[in-house]
């Protein structure tokens, strides 16, 4: 996974004036913001009302609403663990929990070697093939508690 | 020149289809075989992904499911003139799974590839557009409407009367907005169709806009679907530049434009009020009906909002006429619905086929039983929000009404099955801790009922008072039910009834102690 930028100003308004143009630009801003800094900065709030002329609590109010956006950096790989219904009748519980015990954190948690962020997901769409996860963006499936492992040792240090 | 279609639909990318292809084409190199890999969407039937086809002088030959070990095998056997192999599984279209369905919107899923113009006009492709682009805005309305569609999303409406509500609406400006929110566990026939064939979206939703008098129209797709938002991404700029989309499409002076916008991980954005805010740029909050979307929508202007499978369901009926979609089906349920028959079940994939097949045929049948070989205990339809039903009630025809005869909802079509070690309790309790997790908070019902569902069900499995919490749940979800604002809190109750009503031995104090 490409390593996020510091979070830094100059940057931050590029990307609000790549943006404010747009119908409804609050949304493209933050996933914008996110895939550049790996989170949405405190900072980044009140240059989002200013240019959107919005009060922070507003812009305060859609960055927190939304599950996706993070109010902290993430690791150094994320994993988005999916626990919906199909992938729960897969035994997908009973993974989450086996996985968050052996990398010590619970859900939205980071591993403190930084290097692991597990999240959970409602669902990815792959439901014939669970229980499923998206790994940097990459999917897996029909995983087991060997797959995964095998999976997280193989990007591990990258 | 042999050509080997391999698909990149991200279930197949998940079971290895791209070290698949790279494999294949290496393989090809060194034994200098001439071989051109088309990379398409999936077929469906993803219990044989990756599913690897050949095309030969008697049409293309599938294998399949094919892992990267397999593929100095099929060079050794032949495949590039589709002889025999332990993973031969002859022309997909004879393939059982295939040859019963009917497959109007998923006709070219698999087949072509997704991003190519040339693949897309040779097998239908536009044929629908023109028609409406020929017989104009109201004629284009009345096809629709003859053809009996109701939207696929999950509440049914009729697709024809909608369309007409916002053409007949006075404004300055209308918005064409696709539902790509498809939030519900066990379901990914938008996505299929999206990553397959998204020039038919394209095409729908034209059709759409110049049925109503739109210029802008918007695609929400969920943060959960990177893949699906990138092909449909590249299919925009494909359709721009041949002037399916911009300024002038086709040299008819009709203006008409799309663009994607990605959600941020909140089920509740599914709900058509609250995507249009989430567009707009605000919290996903659910806005209180009426004005309808359709007469004070996206911006407050008048807005077709439309799920992924009604729009690909309008090509079809434009190019064969109404009355052709409408004579597949049964009652008022016509056309087809793209089945999903996902979780513990042995064939999983997307069906499409007209409506009133039983929920048995459909599990049993089709997806073979458990994927673990166990009886099956449940089989959750339509989502999340969906009741669970037990193999008692496996004669329930798949239609709208027949379902909702029986306090369930056929929603988006998703099946997800369980087998005889499901804990009912237990899913029971994640249906009201999904709904907190997801709830909006406007209305009280949902906000707070949903909180205080869990913390009801862990007193009913504790062994506290459990005959006064069972009526106390029972009497939760009616207020829930009746008090919710939107479908989220108003249908969470679903599959927390049907469990208690159908497995109500799950609900003992013994049966959860046990574990």
């Amino acid at each position: 996974m490409p390593e996020a930028v510091a979070w830094n100003e100059p940057r931050a308004k590029a990307i609000l004036a790549e943006f404010s143009g747009l119908e409804g630009p609050m949304l493209p801003i933050l996933h914008a913001l996110q895939e550049e800094f790996g989170y949405i900065d405190a900072a980044a709030i009140p240059l989002i009302a200013e240019t959107l002329n919005l009060s922070r609590a507003e812009v305060h109010g859609v960055v927190t609403f939304y599950h996706d956006f993070r109010h902290e950096p993430a690791g150094r790989h994320v994993l988005k663990l999916c626990r919906g219904e199909a992938c729960q009748s897969m035994g997908s519980e009973a993974l989450a929990a086996e996985t968050l015990r052996d990398l010590g954190v619970a859900w939205h948690g980071t591993t403190t070697d930084r290097e692991f962020t597990v999240e959970p997901v409602y669902c990815l769409g792959l439901c014939t093939l669970s229980p499923s996860a998206l790994l940097d963006g990459e999917p897996l499936a029909r995983l087991d508690r060997g797959t995964l492992v095998e999976a997280l040792e193989e990007v591990r240090g990258q | 020149m042999t050509r080997i279609f391999v698909p990149k639909d991200v279930a197949a990318l998940a079971v290895g289809a791209d070290k698949v292809a790279a494999e294949i084409a290496a393989e090809a190199r060194k034994r200098g075989a001439e071989v051109e890999i088309i990379r398409t969407g999936s077929r469906g039937m993803l219990f044989l992904e990756c599913l690897v086809e050949v095309e030969t002088p008697s049409g293309r030959i599938g294998y399949g499911p094919v892992t990267r070990k397999d593929v100095p095998s099929l060079f050794d056997a032949g495949f590039l003139d589709g002889r025999g192999h332990p993973l031969w599984i002859g022309k997909p279209e004879d393939h059982p799974y295939l040859a019963r369905q009917t497959r109007l919107t998923f006709a070219r899923c698999g087949v072509i590839d997704p991003l190519s113009l040339s693949d897309y006009a040779a097998t239908g492709g536009w044929r629908g557009l023109s028609r409406a682009l020929e017989i104009g805005a109201a004629a284009t309305i009345g096809e629709v409407t003859k053809s009996g569609l109701r939207g696929r999303g999950g509440a049914g409406f009729p697709t024809g009367i909608k369309w007409k509500t916002v053409a007949d609406c006075p404004a300055d400006r209308r918005y064409v907005v696709c539902n790509f929110d498809e939030g519900d566990s066990g379901t990914f026939a938008d996505r299929m169709i999206v990553e397959g064939d998204p020039l038919a979206l394209v095409e729908g939703m034209t059709i759409c806009a110049l049925a109503v008098g739109a210029t802008k129209g918007y695609v929400y797709c969920r943060s959960e679907y990177p893949h699906a938002a990138k092909t449909f991404a590249q299919a925009l700029e494909i359709a721009r530049a041949e002037s399916y989309l911009g300024p002038d499409i086709r040299g008819s002076g009709l203006s008409f434009d799309i663009e994607i916008r990605m959600g941020a991980g909140a089920y509740v954005c599914g709900e058509e009020t609250a995507l249009l805010e989430s567009l707009e740029g605000k919290r996903g909050i659910v806005r209180a009906k009426p004005p309808l979307p359709a007469h004070k929508g996206l911006f407050q202007k008048p807005t077709v909002v439309n799920n992924v499978l009604s729009f690909v369901a309008v090509p079809h009926i434009l190019a064969e006429g109404g009355e052709h979609y409408a004579s597949f089906g049964m009652g008022r349920s016509r056309g087809t619905m793209p089945l999903q028959i996902a979780g513990n079940v042995r064939y999983g994939g997307l069906f499409e086929t007209a409506f009133g097949l039983t929920l048995g045929e459909i599990v049993e049948e089709i997806g073979g039983g458990t994927r673990s070989g166990r009886p099956v205990r449940a089989v959750q339809c339509g989502g999340p929000l969906g009741a669970y039903f037990p193999p008692a009630l496996f004669d329930t025809p798949f239609d709208y009404e027949a379902f909702a005869a029986r306090d369930g909802l056929i929603g988006h079509g998703g099946l997800v099955v369980f087998d005889d070690t499901v804990d009912m309790a237990q899913m029971a309790r994640f249906a009201m801790e999904f709904c907190a997790v997801e709830s909006c908070g406007k209305c009280t019902p949902c906000r707070i009922g949903s909180t205080r569902g869990v913390e009801v069900v862990d007193r009913i499995g504790a062994g506290v008072k459990p005959a006064e919490n069972l009526a106390l749940l029972e009497d939760l979800c009616q207020t829930m039910k009746l008090g919710s604002l939107c479908a989220l809190g108003g249908f969470a109750p679903y599959p927390v009834l049907s469990a208690l009503r159908h497995y109500p031995e799950d609900f003992t104090p013994r049966a959860i102690a046990a574990e």
